[in-house]
């Protein structure tokens, strides 16, 4: 192959592409990979996970009848945070912390206006329910934050004005309402994008080891660099368009704003898919069996791409060894350029090395994918 | 009728654990999710940057920074010189806030005025940079009740987390995992078990044995039960030896829940083998079932933010009522009558799943 003509190798790589895409559109399970999947995951990253609490059951305990402790329980149901039952005995509302239909409970001591009037601190009491962490942690912030405010105002109206204090003025930037749903659903994008790349790509070519037809198309003139572009591009093209499909679905279904170009994403995302199509060749490649290649897909490529891309889960507060892990995971990077595409814009020193060390971990796969296909058969 | 459907129990796992492909399902999976659940699931913070521009000269600004400096959720305070580099900072991800502190901060504070401190944080990271708010505002609020004298500053409240003292994410995460582990364990057996006999054409001859259809449902669902209660059990001890959580409730309460729980699992996963014509396609059912459950659980993020319409859909979910049971039988002791009452609907979905799959398998035979 010194000197084909500039037509061939091209012609031999369309038609093979063409093959490629014939195979993903035949089989029900490929369908179902890359359409049905990707909706059912988009709507469930869209609208099933949150992590905005916005309205918490707590039950109020007051054991004071006064004014002053009347008007507390007003600004914790008046709260957006809270949605209150109150009851005069702890032990009314303890049941209901259990089941987990309350969690947290306010006690009001029952010489609290008295206390208050003198100065006295009385600090009420807040129990949470600790088998939910993240909530408990809400609760006891957010009540904080009431009480603060009320006392404030309380003590306020007596001294006819405010205590000076040192008030925290904290803005988020980005999000300035913090609403999950902006930094979930990009974040999903790499998700929906590694179920293509990596998945799809595994079984439908590792069907193909298993079946024989790949020692059939090794046997004609195809070279291996014309036979991996085959594979490569009408993935790509897949996973391309199921881009599209989730921004456009997060900037019009979701209202996420987006603040980037549209051109930077698409760089960032073709970046990702090149490990990601890597990891999926290399898997077809090295197992050549649909069974073993879904199970390696699902646990190298999905669990990561959710789990440990800090998508969800931070990641610097993992531990080292598997924060150490997370480098390698192209998802990482994909993710973080994702929602500082979406939510800031084209911060280049962000994208960036995300691109760079994207494309290194794809180069890795390839040239590992190059290395496992052999040449002619043995 | 006991003797064929003992020696289908005894023939069904000795299918899996002589298939190496078997063996590998029921031992890796569970390991990796161990590891990477286990240790990488957490809403904490920790290890995070911070950076601090301080323009005022005076005590109080000091203050506040050695509280920042002495806390232990950062790992570099960076100082920043002027405000244009505030940007730089948190765009470009290298800390997740700056605390700013304005010239005539210590100025204010000595004068009896009130004074602020702004707080910039990255909304991209919305979980941390709330946690990451309220740690820098429990250390102004310290500052604050210091730095008046004579001032009334507002009282703090007290807390006490029941069940967890120390809100510890593993404990939350541990017994979790009994649920979702066995859960996954389950499933891809159960949807492997029929898929297999199909692709290697052993099905028909079940079918043509003296076997009804109830007892090939019967002897199919006792490989689940057994590797999900041996993996829930596997995780239980995990938790109680290896992360030193304790046990509060009813170990058999406990396993009674998981009986129906498995129960109801099983015939989802006997519904999947049964429309699956490979295993390949078993496995992707699996997959596709699991993947929902899983994120609508409760699990990954509480039931009570998702939308109405979601949290009646959770309903059909067996993961989200065992998760309840797993998680409250574990550290709150939870009494029988909740455990029966988060175990009904389990009934209520066996009793449906179970007789679906028998009658979809005898469907696929005639």
């Amino acid at each position: 192959m010194n000197a084909p003509p500039l037509a061939a190798p091209l012609r031999r790589t369309l038609s093979l592409a063409r093959k490629e895409t014939f195979h993903i559109f035949r089989d029900p399970s490929s369908i179902l990979i890359a359409f049905i999947l990707p909706l059912i995951l988009l709507l469930l990253f869209g609208f099933g996970i949150s992590l905005d609490s916005n309205t918490i059951r707590i039950g109020v305990v007051v054991q004071d009848a006064r004014a002053d402790a009347r008007s507390l329980v007003q600004a914790f149901a008046a709260s957006d945070y809270f949605e209150i039952v109150t009851a005069f005995d702890q032990t009314a509302l303890e049941p209901d912390l259990v089941s987990g239909d309350l969690r947290g409970l306010v006690v009001i001591p029952p010489n609290f206006s008295e206390r208050m009037r003198a100065r006295d601190p009385v600090p009420i009491e807040v129990v949470t329910d600790g088998s939910q962490p993240n909530t408990a942690q809400f609760v006891a912030n957010y009540a904080q934050g009431v009480y603060a405010v009320w006392q404030t105002r309380q003590l306020g109206d007596a001294a006819l004005a405010a205590p000076a204090a040192i008030t925290p003025q904290p803005r988020f930037w980005f999000n300035a309402e913090l609403t999950s749903r902006y930094n979930l659903v990009p974040g999903s994008t790499a998700v929906v994008m590694t179920i293509i790349g990596t998945l799809l790509t595994a079984l439908v070519i590792a069907r193909e080891w298993e079946r024989g037809t790949m020692e059939a198309v090794l046997a004609t003139p195809v070279s291996r660099a014309e036979l991996l572009l085959s594979k490569i591009v009408p993935y790509f093209l897949l996973g391309m368009s199921s881009l599209v499909l989730c921004a456009v679905a997060a900037v019009f279904v979701f209202d996420v704003p987006f603040r980037g170009s549209v051109l930077a994403l698409v760089a960032v995302a073709a970046a990702f898919l090149l490990p990601a199509l890597g990891q999926g060749l290399l898997i077809s490649a090295v197992t050549k069996n649909q069974f073993v290649a879904a199970q390696l897909a699902l646990f190298t490529g999905f669990l990561p791409a959710t789990l440990l891309s800090g998508f969800i889960f931070e990641i610097s507060a993992m531990p080292l060894p598997i924060r150490t892990v997370t480098t390698v995971i192209p998802a990482r990077y994909f993710v973080t350029s994702l929602q500082t595409l979406f939510l800031a814009g084209d911060v280049w020193s962000v994208l960036m090395p995300a691109i760079v060390k994207m494309l290194a971990v794809g180069g890795f796969f390839l040239t590992l994918t190059w290395l496992a296909t052999p040449k002619r058969i043995a | 009728m006991w003797q064929r459907i003992g020696s289908l129990i005894i023939k069904e796992m000795l299918a899996i654990w002589r298939d190496p492909k078997g063996r590998a399902v029921i031992l890796v999976p569970p390991l990796l999710q161990l590891v990477i659940f286990a240790f990488a699931m957490t809403m904490e913070v920790r290890n995070v940057d911070i950076a601090i521009l301080n323009l005022d000269t005076g005590s109080q600004g000091r203050e506040v920074e050695a509280g920042i400096r002495g806390a232990s959720g950062f790992d570099q305070v960076i100082q920043l010189q002027s405000v244009s580099q505030i940007q730089e900072a948190i765009d470009s991800q290298r800390v997740i806030a700056v605390v700013h502190i304005a010239q005539d901060f210590t100025r204010r504070v000595e004068a009896g005025q009130s004074a602020d401190v702004q707080v910039i944080l990255d909304g991209r990271k919305s979980n941390a940079s709330q946690i990451v708010n309220s740690y820098l505002s429990a250390i102004i609020s310290r500052v604050s009740a210091a730095a008046y004298s004579g001032g009334t500053t507002p009282d703090a409240i007290r807390v006490r987390h029941w069940y967890n003292p120390n809100l510890e994410y593993a404990w939350f995460t541990l017994p979790g995992l009994v649920a979702t582990i066995t859960l996954l364990t389950t499933i891809i057996v159960t949807a492997l078990s029929v898929a297999r006999e199909r692709e290697l054409g052993t099905f028909d001859q079940l079918l043509v044995s003296p076997l009804r259809p109830l007892e090939i449902v019967v002897g199919k669902s006792a490989p689940g039960l057994t590797f999900g209660y041996l993996h829930g059990t596997f995780f239980i001890l995990v938790a109680i030896f290896g992360f030193k959580i304790p046990f509060a409730g009813s170990l058999l309460a406990l396993y009674g829940a998981m009986f129906f729980y498995l129960l109801a699992v099983i015939g989802i996963g006997l519904f999947i083998s049964a429309i699956s014509a490979t295993q390949q396609q078993a496995i992707l059912g699996a997959f596709v079932f699991a993947s929902p459950a899983v994120l609508l659980s409760g699990f990954m993020s509480p039931i009570e933010n998702m939308p109405g319409w979601m949290q009646v859909a959770t309903q059909i979910n067996p993961l989200r009522h065992f998760l309840v049971v797993a998680q409250g039988v574990f550290l709150k002791d939870l009494p029988l009558a909740d455990v029966a009452r988060n175990t009904f609907p389990l009934v209520l979905i066996a009793m449906a799943t179970l007789p679906a799959a028998a009658w979809l398998l005898r469907k696929k035979t005639s």
